[in-house]
Parts: C-alpha cells; sequence; structure tokens
C-alpha cells in the first residue's frame, strides 16, 4: 500500500481546501524557481529517471516525448497543450485533479511549457465539466495575480499564458489530434500520423499533449526526484497512479495508489469488496471501456501496472476498474460499450464507422438471444476487420473489448446464438442483413 | 457523432447582445489573431446560452460572418457536437448518463421514471413545458453512478425514489440542489457503517 507520506494528491477528497493558499500549505510552487533555473535539459532528464508513463491511456514515456520537441524554437511557436476531456468511460480522475488540486495541475503547466518551450497553454476541457472548468478558471485567476503565472511567471524570466477549451461533447476529441482540430475551431476528426504532434501539431506548429493527471505529477516528481517516483512500483511501470473503482462494488471511489497494486486488494481494501462478496465477481475491465474485460481467475492475482495486465491481454489504459458481478448479464453489458462505441466513431474511416455498427448490432442481438449461430463468427472477423485497419486508436477501442468478451466468455455468447441464419426464415428479406431488429 | 434536428421555427434575426460582443471579442484574444476560427465552439456556446439553451440557424449565420467562416462550416460543427441543442430543450434540461458503469448500478431506473414524469420520449417536453430528458454516454462522475447532468450541474448517486423528487422539484420549478444523493463527500469511499446503503445491482 501507498505510504502517506508518498501520496502526490494530498486533496483528492477536498478535506484540506482547493484555494491557492490551502495549496501552497502542501507544498504546492514552493521552489518552482529553483526548479526552473536546473535547465530544460535537467528536468526532462529527471521525468526520464521518473519513468513516467502517460497517464491519458496509451502509456507513453512522458521524458522522451517532451524530448521529441525541436530544441531551439524556430519560425513558429512552440505549444504545450493538455487533455482534459475526460471521456472515456468509467474514467473520473482529472475531474478531481480540477477541482481539488488545480495548483498542481498549474504548476506542471508551468514547468512542462518551460521543459518544451511553449509560451501558451490550452487546457480542453470536455463541455459538461463545466463548473470544474470555472473552478480550473478561478486557480488559473489566483495564479495570475500571484504572478505565478503570467509575465515573467513565478519570477523565473519565463512568459506563461494559460487558456481555457471547452469541448462540446465528443469522445472522440480525447484522441490528441482530435482535440487539436477542434481546438483549430473544426470538427473534431483525428489526423493521419505522422507528422506526430510534437513536431505538426497545433496550428501546424510543435506541440506536447499530455493528460492532465500526468502533468499534476510533474512537480512532485521534481521536488523529490525521479530516483524517488522510480522506487515506487517496478521498472518502467513506476509511481502512483489514481484509480477509479466503478460499478458492483460496495464503496465506489478515486484512490491514489502505488502502480502496481494486486486488483484484488484495490477492490476489497478501498472498494469495500464485490457487492455479493469475491465468489460473485464475474469479470473486470481494468482499464476503462476501450480495454479487454479479464475474467475472475486473472482477477485473483493480477497487478495493475501496464507490463502486467498486456501480458493478460488487456491495458491499464486510464486505471478505470469497472467491477462486474455475476448478478449481470456480461453480454448486454459489452452490447452497451458498443453502442457507444457506434455513437462515437467520428466517422471517417469506413470500418469503424460501419464496423462499430455491426459490433453493436449483433450483440444487442445476442443480449436478447435473437443472433444465429453464424453470427458469433461474423462478430469476431468484424473485430479483424477494424483492429489495424483505421486513422486513429478508437477503432482497436471499439474492436477489443468485443474480443475479450469473445475470448472469455464464448461460451456465454454460444448459449444465446442458436437461431438458424436468416436465409432460411419464411419472412427473407436478404439484403437486409439486420432484418431481425425489424421484424418486431 | 449525433443525430440532430434542426427546429421548425426559426427567428429570422440573432445578434449577439452588448455583453455577449464584448464576451466574444474577449474569446477570440485567447487565440492567435490569425487564427480566429478557434473561437467557433466557445461563440456557440455563448449564442446557446443567450437563445434559452438552444442554436438557431441564424446565429450560426452570425457567428460564421463574425469569423469570417463559411456558414456550411459552422453548421458542420454545431451538427458534429452533441453538446450544441439546435432545437428548444427543457428550462431544465436532464440528461441521464445510461453508459455500461451507470448501467450496472441502475441507470436504466432512472429512465424509466423520466419517462414516467417528464415525457415517454426523449427529447420531448414535458406537459407543463419546464423539462425535457434525454440520454447521454458517459459524464465522466462514474464512481458516482448513476448519476444525471441537469443544465451545468451533476446529482450523483441516485436512485429510485430520490430521483422522483428530483424530477418533482424540476416539474414544479423548484429545483433541488446538485451533488451526492448519498450525502457523500466528492469520490471518497463511504465508511465502513452505510456499507451497501442499500444500493444492489441493476
Ligand atoms: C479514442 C481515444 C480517446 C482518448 N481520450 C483521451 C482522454 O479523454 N484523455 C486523455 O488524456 N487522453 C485520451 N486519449 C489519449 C490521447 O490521444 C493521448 O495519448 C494522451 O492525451 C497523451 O497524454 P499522456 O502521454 O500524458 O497520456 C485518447 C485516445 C484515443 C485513441
Ligand atoms: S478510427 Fe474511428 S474515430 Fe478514429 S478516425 Fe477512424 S472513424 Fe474516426
Ligand atoms: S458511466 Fe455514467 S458517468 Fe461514467
Amino acid at each position: 500500500m501507498l505510504k502517506q507520506e508518498d501520496k502526490i494528491f494530498k486533496n483528492l477528497y477536498n478535506n484540506l481546501g482547493w484555494k491557492l493558499e490551502d495549496s501552497l500549505k502542501r507544498n504546492d510552487w514552493s521552489n518552482t524557481k529553483e526548479i526552473i533555473s536546473k535547465g530544460r535539459e535537467w528536468i526532462i532528464n529527471e521525468i526520464k529517471t521518473s519513468e513516467l508513463r502517460g497517464r491519458g491511456g496509451a502509456g507513453f514515456p512522458t521524458g522522451v516525448k517532451w524530448s521529441f520537441a525541436p530544441k531551439k524554437v524556430g519560425s513558429r511557436p512552440h505549444y504545450l497543450v493538455i487533455n482534459a476531456d475526460e471521456s472515456e468511460p468509467g474514467t473520473c480522475k482529472d475531474r478531481d485533479i480540477m477541482r481539488f488540486e488545480p495548483q498542481k495541475l498549474i504548476e506542471g503547466c508551468l514547468i512542462s511549457s518551460f521543459a518544451v518551450n511553449a509560451h501558451t497553454c490550452y487546457i480542453y476541457i470536455r463541455g459538461e465539466y463545466l463548473n470544474e472548468g470555472k473552478r480550473l478558471q478561478q486557480a488559473i485567476d489566483e495564479a495570475y495575480e500571484n504572478k505565478l503565472i503570467g509575465k515573467n511567471a513565478c519570477d523565473t524570466g519565463w512568459d506563461l499564458d494559460i487558456h481555457i477549451h471547452y469541448g462540446a461533447g465528443a469522445y472522440i476529441c480525447g484522441e490528441e489530434t482530435a482535440l487539436l482540430e477542434s481546438l483549430e475551431g473544426n470538427k473534431g476528426q483525428p489526423r493521419l500520423k505522422p507528422p506526430f504532434p510534437a513536431l505538426v501539431g497545433l496550428y501546424g506548429c510543435p506541440t506536447i499533449v499530455n493528460n492532465v493527471e500526468t502533468i499534476a505529477v510533474v512537480p512532485n516528481i521534481l521536488r523529490k526526484g525521479g530516483k524517488w517516483f522510480a522506487s515506487i512500483g517496478r521498472p518502467k511501470n513506476t509511481g502512483t497512479k489514481i484509480f477509479c473503482i466503478s460499478g458492483n462494488v460496495n464503496n465506489p471511489c478515486n484512490v491514489e495508489e502505488e502502480m502496481g497494486i494486486p486488483l484484488k486488494d484495490l477492490i476489497e481494501k478501498h472498494a469495500g469488496g464485490v457487492i455479493g462478496g469475491w465468489k460473485n465477481l464475474q469479470a473486470v475491465i481494468p482499464g476503462g471501456s476501450s480495454m479487454p474485460l479479464i475474467p475472475k481467475e486473472t482477477c485473483e492475482t493480477i497487478k495493475m501496472d501496464f507490463d502486467s495486465l498486456i501480458a493478460a491481454k488487456s491495458g491499464l489504459g486510464t486505471a478505470a476498474v469497472i467491477v462486474i458481478n455475476k448478478d449481470q448479464d456480461i453480454v448486454k453489458c459489452m452490447a452497451r460499450i458498443a453502442k457507444f462505441y457506434k455513437h462515437e466513431s467520428c466517422g471517417q474511416c469506413t470500418p469503424c464507422r460501419e464496423g462499430s455498427g455491426w459490433m453493436w448490432r449483433i450483440l444487442e442481438r445476442a443480449a436478447r438471444g435473437e443472433a444465429t449461430f453464424k453470427d458469433i463468427d461474423l462478430l469476431s472477423d468484424v473485430t479483424k476487420q477494424i483492429e489495424g485497419h483505421t486513422i486513429c486508436a478508437f477503432g482497436e477501442g471499439s474492436a477489443w473489448p468485443v474480443q475479450g468478451l469473445l475470448r472469455h466468455f464464448r461460451k456465454e455468447i454460444d448459449k444465446r446464438c442458436f437461431s438458424e441464419p436468416i436465409i432460411k426464415k419464411k419472412r427473407n428479406i436478404p439484403y437486409l442483413v439486420d432484418q431481425h431488429l425489424l421484424e418486431k | 457523432m449525433s443525430l440532430k434536428k434542426v427546429h421548425d421555427i426559426q427567428p429570422d434575426k440573432f445578434e449577439f447582445t452588448k455583453e455577449n460582443l464584448e464576451i466574444a471579442n474577449k474569446i477570440l484574444k485567447k487565440y492567435p489573431k490569425d487564427k480566429k476560427k478557434s473561437a467557433v465552439m466557445p461563440l456557440l456556446y455563448l449564442a446557446q446560452n443567450q437563445n434559452d439553451n438552444w442554436i438557431p440557424l441564424s446565429a450560426l449565420k452570425y457567428i460564421g460572418k463574425y469569423l469570417s467562416m463559411p456558414y456550411v462550416n459552422v453548421y458542420e460543427i454545431a451538427t458534429f457536437y452533441t453538446m450544441y441543442n439546435l432545437s428548444p430543450v427543457g428550462k431544465y434540461f436532464v440528461q441521464v448518463c445510461t453508459t455500461s458503469p451507470c448501467l450496472l448500478r441502475g441507470a436504466n431506473e432512472l429512465v424509466k421514471v423520466c419517462q414516467k414524469k417528464i415525457s415517454k420520449n426523449q427529447n420531448t417536453m414535458s406537459s407543463n413545458g419546464l423539462c425535457s430528458w434525454m440520454e447521454v454516454e458517459c459524464l465522466g462522475a462514474c464512481v458516482n453512478a448513476p448519476m444525471m447532468q441537469v443544465n451545468n450541474d451533476y446529482y450523483e448517486d441516485l436512485n429510485k425514489e430520490n430521483m422522483e423528487k428530483i424530477l418533482e422539484s424540476f416539474l414544479q420549478d423548484k429545483p433541488l440542489e446538485s451533488g451526492s444523493y448519498r450525502g457523500r463527500i466528492s469520490s471518497a469511499p463511504e465508511k465502513k457503517e452505510n456499507k451497501n446503503n442499500g444500493i444492489n445491482n441493476a
């Protein structure tokens, strides 16, 4: 278990106050000037030493990402963009950072902007988080008033402006290039990569995009040293992490814990256990809805970090743990997730746009016990047609959960897919594959 | 992407009020001088706020002119994002999250209450014209599930009973407060004593 003194987000539940004066007591902004005076190279190296990996889902090493930004500013300015879109089902951690630890994020923005040579930082917040955005704006105003940001921020000689930009209800805008498109005033449709945003990003300028949590932990890492952060967890899977535990547990909650904590501890010690007891556990989605579920057997021993979960054919994603117990219909639950992806596909790539609908309709049929025995192979085939054939990782995010279901709960679906293929039925409309949906 | 219905009855004219024009000018300053287009999303919100929470087509045209953007571009954006309403919504606009983490904790019960109290179908006004409701995707408050958003505020840790009370309060134009309906402090785990809280599965 994580020691109290190693916790970064001491005000995760707002019992210490979110205002600047309160957060100064928690050592925010205590020696920012000194940290920045050590220079860009030192900062980036220290972040590399800490082995911090992005908290937005992909887990890319942050220090390495920063080193991709051009060392010298050319004719175009550099930007830092904070991804506060937080729309991955199950995830609600960035919200608490913005409401209760805003100064950690703002200080992180200053140090990170300095490290990547940016004078302007945009924070892209999902539109629904209007109140969280207002709170963050108050905190930004406080920081301006106290000269912590703005001209000659914190007396470091560095100028920094921070602006908030609201999204408007599109999950895909969490994808970094879709986010940049949205910020430029376009539809949020992802760009083909490469070029990567570090070289060609916002307005075609070098841009570093990071998650809220990634940036908010930066000041603490630099204050206590990269080695300190790296000493928590295990190599390449270091530091502390906010886990969001939702679904069928007695006490759903957000909690900061060490990377690599056993899933069972997380559920039993922090979330009050599975409703109906551990024996009533059916499956867990360990990293937000895009990650394949893991069955109960795996949950007994699995450790919650990037590499352990990849070895179990899933992923840490955003560390949103969705617990599903045996009282639930697993097929229905996954059909609802498929509906989410159908709703949120940006529509640019045919396999994703069409495939997400196919997956949803087949699962919906299966959930109602109206699918045919051929449907299940069709379903598996559709996931493979999407995976690897799309512009952005949304394609995988929609296909993997279905593959996970097929991998671990094949029997459960087989049980419901027993009808004869449509073609043999009396009321046959051969060109209408989804006639099952129309028949009632 | 979302299915959008544009309202049949459209006002001919739309203009920002004086105050909103000032706000619009401030918004423009956030972005580089030659990248005015970036302001389109905040300006759409501004128009929506000014016009009872929905955006008429004349406002899209107005914003297009204001930002020197083709009208169709603004239209494209207003229809891409789900939070821009192109037809009127209730004074109390109820959005119930039904994505899996909320579903696992009984979101479908909340939907039934909406159907009973407000209107059978989504996006239709309650008989007194004060409320409308719709199902939405994950609102990012999953550890406080099931939950809903009403206008700008989150109502969390709901169940059938308190959902009825809350909706009743909107219908009578005396809104109850937002926040957790189990007395929880933000996303903290609850104390052992109120373990389970009578909340069972969906
Ligand atoms: C479909 C999709 C949705 C995403 N949503 C989010 C999100 O809501 N928040 C986030 O921080 N990253 C999200 N990401 C990941 C970002 O693209 C990007 O990797 C991340 O913001 C980088 O920050 P990090 O390195 O600090 O994690 C999403 C990616 C995809 C493919
Ligand atoms: S994979 Fe889906 S969400 Fe991503 S760009 Fe293609 S259509 Fe859009
Ligand atoms: S699933 Fe309802 S808030 Fe996330």
